[in-house]
């Protein structure tokens, strides 16, 4: 009878059935407006304010040069750093089973649970000349602390989770018969993995790496206490901007801060992109 | 061939798996699991009796105060922002849903500090509101309204990404059978959609929780970093780092850090819950 019904009756159409739409979507548009939309074209207004000439003296200033080298480049190390031992931590979490398994699993959420400051803080202790791992490095003549090293540490730490929680459903999901074929077919463990595996996972593996080194590019509370911030040597564009502030000089703060966010919305793109394209694969590879 | 094929060839393989295994504990040990250990091995570095007197010094207690206050204020409405959005999004068809989706995880990957130029830009002094907000009287920024704006905006996505993947993969035939049925829109949500997230939503909150007690560079935007006022938890710890007195600054990151262990901890209980 209800099939007859459905069949005979206009189709169901959302929309129409469930009621709440006009106060669930208003108070949608009311919050991300208030909160997000308006702040974020402050921020843009300003910049028009400031005038691209003047916009152009403050980014392309020696100190914001330097400000935005050092980042990019701690962010490339973090980012490269974070791609393979993402990638191998999530091959180890999904692949093996071992002891203590689950534990290792919990970790990798660290980063993500811990507030910047604290890891911040507690990195910075570890790397300095009397911490565990400092009074090993340091008399070795690698200091961490104060160097580009100790901003890139600090970066790593705070992303790595982004890389290791975009591969891990992938694999998880990635059909065995697949790799089956390929050992029937004589194929050895490297060259299965480097021909059926990483193919697979490489678009979420690329998703992963893009969404942790845009988040590298903004991290700001891990990085003040172990950087040293001396211009031109270790201080991040983040902070530029900060101390920009702290000078009252609001139109350096807020170009500098048009940039990073120019990064931030490209990169959240190509995340998308990526995105997409790896669930694109995920449904052909299932 | 009845036997199950072997995806890795035994003994050379097995080897292999122990060696990356090995490589993946070691690095974790040292780069996640140390950090996070050497927070307590140097919070009680002068023994329980410092510890004690460096939590309740009221300086601290006063950022952890103020730190609660603002969780407080915004977890509640992050909910329900999160439950809004993820109604609208996962139960209705209308144009843009895509592009709301996309400002929603804005947040996400705009850094914190940019943020708080953001609202500085907005209710500062020298911003757009600025002039009204003085001629009224209104203290935004450098006071408490200007801290949980903030924190709104960072934790905004936090509920929504949990709520909505899930409203969306349970469609939306039981609250329609529940509409033929004659029941009003809020117990179809009471009584059908909320039991069916309560996980996800309970999980989505504990996230936002952690995110907004630790958030640091937005804050220490719009804070002003004063003493015994606007200092949070999370920018005392740099106070006491920058005032010399490291056990100090360990104490104070050390609640920060049970707060984040206890967030992880009602994560691993919900994991099989939340996808049901």
């Amino acid at each position: 009878m209800s099939a007859a019904a459905t069949q005979t009756g206009a189709p169901i159409r959302a929309k129409r059935v469930l009621p709440g739409f006009t106060l669930s979507l208003g108070t949608t548009l009311l919050y991300l407006t208030l909160i997000v939309l308006i702040p974020v074209i402050a921020l843009i207004l300003k910049g028009a304010e400031i005038g691209p000439a003047r916009f152009w003296q403050i980014v392309s200033s020696p100190r914001a040069v330097a400000a935005f080298q050092i980042t990019l480049t701690a962010a490339v190390i973090a980012t490269v750093l974070n791609a393979v031992y993402g990638l191998l931590m999530a091959w180890v979490l999904v692949r093996y089973d071992f002891p203590g398994k689950r534990l290792l699993d919990a970790l990798m959420d660290v980063p993500f649970a811990l507030p910047t400051a604290v890891a911040g803080l507690s990195l910075t202790a570890l790397f300095s000349a009397n911490g565990w791992f400092g009074s090993v490095l340091h008399p070795a003549g690698f200091p961490v602390v104060y160097t580009i090293w100790g901003i890139a540490l600090a970066m790593a730490f705070t992303s790595v989770p982004f890389v290791v929680r975009t591969v891990q459903p992938v694999l998880e999901d990635m059909d065995p018969a697949l790799e089956q074929a390929a050992v029937t077919l004589g194929a050895r463990p490297w060259a299965i993995f480097a021909r059926v595996v990483f193919p697979a996972i490489l678009p979420a593996w690329l998703a992963g790496c893009t969404t942790a080194f845009a988040r590298s590019l903004g991290e700001f509370g891990a990085i003040v206490f172990i950087a040293g911030n001396l211009p031109f040597q270790t201080e991040i564009a983040a902070l530029l901007a900060f101390i920009r502030l702290e000078e009252f000089d609001y139109n350096g703060a807020a170009a500098i801060a048009l940039v990073l966010l120019g990064f931030a919305l490209a990169l959240l793109l190509v995340s998308n992109l990526l995105q997409t394209w790896a669930s694109r694969y995920r449904e052909a590879s299932r | 061939m009845t036997a199950p094929v072997v995806i890795h060839a035994p003994g050379q393989s097995r080897r292999g798996e122990r060696m990356l295994i090995a490589i993946a504990v070691v690095l974790t040990l040292f780069f996640v699991a140390a950090p996070l250990a050497y927070i307590f091995v140097r919070a009680f570095s002068e023994g329980w009796r410092v510890y004690a007197a460096n939590i309740l010094h009221p300086m601290t207690l006063h950022a952890i105060w103020l730190t609660t206050i603002t969780a407080i204020i915004v977890v509640p409405l992050n909910v329900a922002f999160g439950i809004a959005a993820a109604w609208a999004v996962a139960k209705h068809r209308f144009p843009g849903r895509g592009i709301l989706v996309t400002i929603i995880e804005i947040p996400f990957s705009i850094s914190p500090i940019i943020a708080g130029i953001c609202y500085l830009l907005l209710y500062g002094r020298q911003g757009l509101l600025g002039p009204w907000l003085q001629a009224n009287d209104l203290q935004v920024m450098f006071a408490l309204p200007g801290i949980v704006l903030v924190t709104m905006f960072v934790t905004a996505p936090f509920v929504a990404r949990e709520v909505l993947p899930l409203m969306q993969a349970q469609g939306s035939e039981q609250e329609q059978a529940a509409v033929t049925l004659g029941a009003n829109g809020w117990q179809i949500f009471t009584r059908v959609t909320l039991p069916n997230i309560r996980w996800a939503l309970l999980y989505g909150a504990v996230l936002c929780t952690a995110r907004a007690v630790g958030e640091f560079g937005g804050v220490s935007v719009v804070s002003g970093n004063v003493r015994g006022q606007t200092n949070t938890l999370p920018l005392h710890v740099e106070l006491l780092f920058n005032d010399l007195n490291a056990v100090g600054a360990f104490a104070a990151a050390s609640t920060l850090t049970l707060i984040a262990i206890l967030a992880l901890f009602v994560k691993a209980l919900l994991e099989g819950r939340r996808t049901r």
